[in-house]
């Protein structure tokens, strides 16, 4: 398996990957006007309040691009797909796919949240990520 | 009227190292002979220069600089952020600078052992920047990698495949075979030596779609219009020139904008730099576009306005960006084919086209457009 780099929190992340350990997708929320936004700032740039909160993501979306690299993080590593995704939210991340291959990722596909962990190569606990798969029945 | 930049200053000295994978020497030598090239060539003395910019990535103190040239007193300093945008960007901040009056005569340098020593290419150091923890614990850590991801959807809404981008690739090293200071020089390939070259990132990028890891430095200096013609060599004036960074971008790409098959950044330049200068596409002579990737100069031809949306791959097999073609590109190699030294090199050919001096000279070159994607520059004579 894969080992992967652990990220670095600061002040204005730190709700993202505190999610991350409890297998939750947060997204930050505008407190004044409701706007998503992803990745966050700590400032709304729609309305300039500073008061957030958070909304779990409900786990879907749709693939816009993706690649697969074969100038993996290590040399032996398994190669990643990488996508940009559009999450049901209206907002775009950036994650993995799992359990399809190369070829049968599509434009527009369907996927769903799902967890894993893996060794990390920058501290000593293991990194939980999440991922997205095919969605059932969909693959 | 409002007030602007245009023909405000203009480029009166250039110097540069040669261009290698292992300079064997450190980076702020290189910054100090590419910059007493740049002076010397310009017919002034350090002690002339008061004003100095570079790019925050560049790892010479300005202070150790100063005192390695002998320049005496400087007035105005300046840093670029990011990547190859910031090369357009150390001019802009130049022509401010001279137009203004806050300095006479400013240097902007870049060295680097950009291969022998910190490689661009490799993955991100884990942990170092803000903004990162989206990308690099998902394995989105290289700019090939990160790049291709918008090139995909580019790829996909013009039915572009590999093979078209390496036609650019022949081109450029077509141009950098006849150009003595080129790292390729006298090493053109084929189109099958393009196809033949590893993936990178599959089906996007091959080995040969990727631009160099260059050691090296390059340098140049600014003045006004006024003292550059007490100069000795043909000023090169800046005509126009512009940044564009729009909201929700990240150091190499902006996923958070609607359609990234669309180099919206790059539309938004070139309709400035023609409204600013009132020249059009086809009133460029030669361009340098930076092209750390092969697909990028693809989205530049059209974003500037040298052919339609989806005409690219036509117009390049065309012969439309050849030394003889309608709008030469990149005459010295480029940053595939020359050396990359973070696109300020393709600034450089810019000023010796329209000096006439270039190893591969577009005759009677009056206007050449410099740009970076995000930014660029019309160069014209003075």
């Amino acid at each position: 398996m894969s080992s992967v780099i652990s990220p670095t929190p600061d002040g204005v992340d730190q709700y993202f990957w505190d999610g991350v350990a409890r297998k939750q997708l947060l997204l930050q929320k505008c407190a004044a006007c409701q706007a998503l936004r992803q990745p966050p700032a700590p400032m709304c740039p729609e309305c300039n309040a500073l008061e957030w909160d958070t909304q779990e993501a409900g786990g879907r979306a749709t693939v816009y691009s993706w690649i697969q690299s074969h100038h993996p993080t290590e040399p032996d590593a398994a190669p990643r797909i990488i996508a940009v995704l559009d999450l049901e939210e209206g907002v775009r991340f950036v994650c993995n796919l799992v359990e399809i291959d190369l070829a049968d990722v599509s434009f527009g596909m369907d996927v769903e949240l799902c967890w894993a962990t893996y060794p990390s190569m920058t501290q000593e606990a293991d990194q939980i990520l999440p991922q997205f798969r095919p969605v059932s029945g969909d693959k | 009227m409002e007030r602007n930049l245009c023909d405000q200053a203009a480029i009166v000295g250039i110097g540069q190292t040669e261009f290698s994978k292992n300079s064997g020497r450190s980076e702020l030598q290189l910054a100090a002979e590419a910059s007493y090239a740049a002076i010397k060539d310009a017919g002034l003395t350090p002690a002339d220069i008061d004003g100095m910019a570079t790019f925050t990535l560049d790892s010479s103190d300005e202070l150790l600089l100063m005192r390695a040239l002998g320049i005496q007193e400087v007035n105005y300093w300046s840093r670029a952020p990011f990547g190859g945008a910031g090369a357009n960007t150390t001019v802009m901040q130049a022509v401010a600078a001279v137009a203004s009056g806050a300095a006479k005569h400013v240097l902007i340098w870049r060295a680097f052992n950009e291969r022998s020593g910190h490689r661009f290419g490799q993955p991100q150091d884990p942990g170092t920047t803000v903004g990162w923890n989206w990308y690099l614990p998902f394995g989105l850590d290289t700019p090939a990698k990160i790049y291709s991801l918008t090139f995909q959807r580019y790829m996909d809404r013009f039915g572009y495949t590999n093979e078209d981008f390496g036609h650019y690739t022949v081109v450029a090293r077509d141009h950098a075979a006849t150009n003595p200071a080129a790292w390729f020089y006298e090493r053109p390939i084929t189109i099958e030596d393009h196809q033949n070259s590893r993936w990178i990132v599959e089906p996007i990028l091959r080995l040969l779609d990727c631009c160099q890891e260059s050691d090296g430095g390059v340098a140049m200096i600014l003045t006004t219009p006024e003292r550059a013609r007490d100069l000795p060599k043909p000023p090169v004036l800046v005509r126009a020139i512009t940044d564009c960074q729009l909201i929700h971008g990240h150091v190499m790409f902006n996923y958070y904008q609607d359609d990234l098959a669309r180099y919206e950044e790059n539309y938004r330049a070139a309709e400035r730099l023609y409204g600013l200068s009132g020249l059009r596409p086809e009133d460029m002579d030669v361009a340098t576009l930076y092209e750390n990737f092969s697909p990028i100069v693809f989205m530049q031809l059209e974003g500037f306005g040298f052919c339609k949306e989806g005409e690219a791959r036509d117009f390049i097999r065309e012969g439309h960006i050849g030394l003889n073609g309608t709008i030469p590109l990149n005459p010295h190699g480029g940053l595939l084919g020359e050396a990359y030294i973070h696109g300020v090199n393709n600034i450089l050919e810019g000023v010796r086209q329209i000096r006439g001096e270039a190893a591969n000279q577009i005759a009677d070159a009056e206007h050449a457009l410099v740009a970076g994607g995000r930014g660029g520059m019309i160069l014209g004579k003075g």
